[in-house]
């Protein structure tokens, strides 16, 4: 939808180049276009104010027209990029415990940002290691929100706290009360308070978030608002630490293409750091936060970092070790190979999502190509494969035309969707042929026989990808917790 | 500096009426960054600012309603037949899609119409739970299946309701999905084209939350690609926020804003105002 800050600033600079030198007035327009670009992303106009004027001074001391190789721009590039780290990488920390269990976190945010869904996420990944988590409903507002929370709870297999129905009866600061009493008696070590959603005009509504929290001490209280707020993120963000004081952030629906300049704004105007990403609506997909990322985010310069680590992720453990060990052994490539990875797919999430992570991903064509995706695709071919006999998997060469025909049939599908799996195999099979000879190029990122990717015209290879690093546990959600 | 404070646009503008030459003092940055405060976007921002500054004759409030379009017809399209009225309600997630279903059902219930609401969120978690607490306070008639079940048929048997009881109006609320997702765009037409295997589809009203900001007009452009949208419904006008992005995506895409909601009691919906929306998107 909109060009990117580099793709804008190749355009500013292709006139200067040959002019071989760069004046105040190239700054001015420089600076003109990471306005706007800066805009687009969400960014508050008074953060960009600031922003822009940093930059400004930084370039006219900085910028030198002597460095071979590296343009002005992409030296004014770096120099926005590092400004926006240094205010989205504040001082990102874990969530902090209580001395004394439970450990209170209050959820707090406008209408729809996403609360409820992040409450099962947070109780999950408490639950995975080894906390025994209750949630407390004082949504009694929204119709059927106490249900909600009841679904998501024991859909992750976390009890919870509900003693009034909700739909405007009850009293959230009684049930918020009750519900640490309730967790003591039941020895709960963590509590999350799930509230209403409100807005930061809302005084009545303010005022109560603030009794809440009054009557319960929370140890974080969670600031929750979604990623595609515009300009007003700082007034409300403003009116929420004003009335109820929150600890951290949580971007939501991270896995739209907002550019999630309300980041930028609300760390900046907070001065609170953002702790987690929420990623889609499954209960595990929720994420550490990046400020690197995040800024090439707002930039719109894709995110490979996190394409990587993804990847990493979904191959779990055992898998990926042992295809790894094939890879480098030289063994062949088989069907069930394929599947593995097909499954392993899956479980990354859309392949949507997953393009949209690349540079580049914004650009109107990439989009179109992004939304042609067939996320059924995936699907069939898994079946194709469940159809195809041990022996077939292991020598896809003996699928003659009347195996073909058979394993149609058996999963449901026509030939020509056989002989398309059959095709990508090749061509992935092909892939890891190539890539072993081009050492230095494995990992996860490579995802060999990644099937859509080569069918995508114009995408670039993911070899820009830098390793992503061993994290110190194998678990995507105390990797979260355990910051940057 | 500001030359004036921004108690409203207005009294700049019967300031320049009165003394034409104080245009060349005019602070245009700051009626720019009001602009750009209410998520009008900065590219529609500027264009503005530099047609006021031809046009100083103009009030920025008149310009704001000529590019709205003051005398469109904003009207929820309507049959000349006696078939039901589908209205499928899209958006994504969390925006107030839901609430915007009860309100609707309980303006047009009030008007004295029969309404059906078809509950084809069958995804999230007590949506369907939801959306019957609001039929039932609207007093509309609900269609719904199990969780999980195929949303196309649960729309398909709600436009069959309609049919048989003979509603003036069928609403199908849908659940929230992100526009970058195919898959979940896949299930919307799917709903729509199984709709249609009955009859015709008048409205698709987009719902954008009133606080979003630029990604609004992706989400305009995909949904509008995929099922077509013939309408907007801007929501949580009762905060802070401006909902300028509603305008740039009327602007941009040509469907008209039709209803503004303004909380989260049943009566909070009204028929889109573009005078009263534009009076209040420059107001600081
Ligand atoms: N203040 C205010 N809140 C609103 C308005 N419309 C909806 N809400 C609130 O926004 C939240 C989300 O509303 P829903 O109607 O559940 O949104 P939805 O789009 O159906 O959500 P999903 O189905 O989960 O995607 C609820 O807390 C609503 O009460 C409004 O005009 N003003
Ligand atoms: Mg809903």
């Amino acid at each position: 939808m909109f060009d990117s800050l580099s793709s804008r600033l190749t355009k500013t600079f292709t006139g200067l180049r040959s002019r071989g030198r760069i004046n105040p007035v190239d700054i001015e327009e420089t600076c003109e276009e990471i306005r706007i670009a800066l805009l687009e992303a969400d960014v508050a106009d008074s953060v960009v104010t600031l922003l822009v004027e940093k930059v400004r001074t930084r370039s006219l001391e900085q910028i030198s027209l002597d460095k071979k190789g590296i343009n002005p721009g992409q030296q004014i590039i770096s120099i926005v990029h590092e400004e926006l780290v240094a205010i989205l990488g504040g001082s990102a920390r874990r969530l902090r415990f209580a001395k004394t269990a439970p450990t209170v976190i209050m959820l707090a945010g406008l209408q729809g940002s996403g609360k409820t869904t992040l409450a099962g996420k947070l109780a999950a990944y408490l639950k995975s290691e080894g906390n025994t988590p209750l949630l407390v409903a004082c949504d009694l507002q929204r119709p059927n929100a106490v249900d909600q929370l009841q679904v998501v709870g024991s859909s992750v297999g976390v009890p919870i706290f509900a003693p009034e129905p909700g739909n405007g009866v009850g009293d959230p600061v009684k049930v918020a009360k009750a519900g640490i009493e309730f967790a003591k008696q039941k020895v709960h070590n963590f509590v999350i308070v799930d509230t209403a959603g409100r807005l930061g005009v809302d005084k009545e509504l303010m005022e109560q978030a603030k009794n809440i929290r009054d009557a319960i001490s929370p140890n974080e209280v969670l600031f929750v608002v979604d990623a595609m707020i515009g300009q007003d993120a700082v007034n409300t963000a403003q009116a929420f630490l004003d009335g109820v004081g929150f600890d951290g952030i949580v971007l939501t629906k991270m896995d739209g293409d907002a550019r999630g300049g309300a980041a930028l704004s609300i760390a900046s105007v907070t001065n609170r750091p953002v702790m987690f990403l929420s990623t889609g609506e499954k209960s595990n997909e929720f994420e550490p936060f990046h400020p690197d990322r995040m800024a090439n985010r707002i930039l719109g310069m894709g995110d490979v970092a996190t394409l990587a680590e993804q990847a990493k992720k979904a191959l779990d453990g055992d898998s990926a070790q042992k295809l790894e060990e094939k890879f480098i052994s030289g063994e062949k490539f088989t069907f069930d190979d394929f599947l593995e990875q097909l499954q392993a797919m899956k479980k990354m999430g859309s392949m949507s999502k997953i393009l949209g992570m690349l540079p580049g991903a914004q650009s109107a064509a990439m989009k179109k190509q992004i939304a042609a995706i067939d996320e059924n695709e995936l699907i069939r071919a898994e079946a194709i494969i469940h159809s195809m006999t041990p022996n077939e998997r292991q020598e896809p060469k003996i699928i003659n035309g009347s195996r073909r025909a058979r394993i149609a049939r058996g999963s449901g599908t026509e030939v020509f969707h056989v002989n398309n799996v059959l095709d990508r195999f090749s061509a992935a099979q092909k892939a890891m042929k190539q890539m072993r000879n081009q050492p230095g190029l494995g990992g996860a990122a490579n995802l060999p026989g990644m099937p859509p990717v080569s069918g995508i015209s114009g995408m670039p290879a993911a070899k820009v990808a830098p390793p992503p690093k061993r994290s110190k546990s194998g678990n995507p959600a105390k990797r979260a917790l355990e910051g940057r | 500096m500001a030359l004036f404070s921004f108690s409203g646009i207005t009294s700049l503008i019967s300031k320049l009426r009165r003394e034409p030459e104080a245009n060349a003092n005019v602070d245009w940055n700051e009626i720019e960054q009001q602009l750009i405060n209410s998520d009008l976007g900065p590219k529609l921002s500027v264009e503005l600012v530099e047609l006021l500054k031809k046009n100083s004759n103009a009030s920025l409030e008149e310009s704001l309603l000529e590019l709205l379009g003051k005398d469109r017809d904003r009207d929820l399209v309507k049959n000349q037949n006696p078939n039901p009225n589908v209205i499928l309600i899209v958006g994504v997630n969390g925006v107030g899609k839901t609430t915007t279903v009860g309100k609707l059902a309980h303006y047009l219930v009030a008007a004295g119409n029969k309404v059906v609401i078809g509950a084809a969120d069958t995804f999230r978690a007590a949506a369907t739970g939801q959306v019957s607490t609001w039929a039932i306070n609207a007093g509309a008639t609900l269609v719904s299946g199990k969780d999980g079940a195929d949303p196309a048929a649960i729309a398909f048997d709600a436009v069959a309701k309609g049919f048989e009881i003979g509603a003036d109006f069928v609403l199908i609320d849908t659940a929230g999905r992100l526009h970058t997702k195919a898959g979940l765009m896949d299930e919307l037409s799917k709903i729509r084209r199984v709709i249609e295997k009955r009859t015709s589809v008048g409205e698709v009203l987009l719902v954008i939350d009133g606080t979003t900001g630029q990604n609004g007009l992706a989400q305009a452009q995909i949904f509008a690609q995929t099922v077509g949208v013939t309408g907007v419904v801007v929501t949580k006008l009762d905060g802070s926020a401006k909902g300028g992005i509603a305008f740039a995506i009327e602007r941009d895409f040509g469907a008209p804003i039709k209803f503004v909601g303004t909380g989260e009691a049943i009566s909070d919906l009204a028929p889109f105002e573009a005078a009263a929306f534009v009076a209040a998107l420059i107001s600081s």
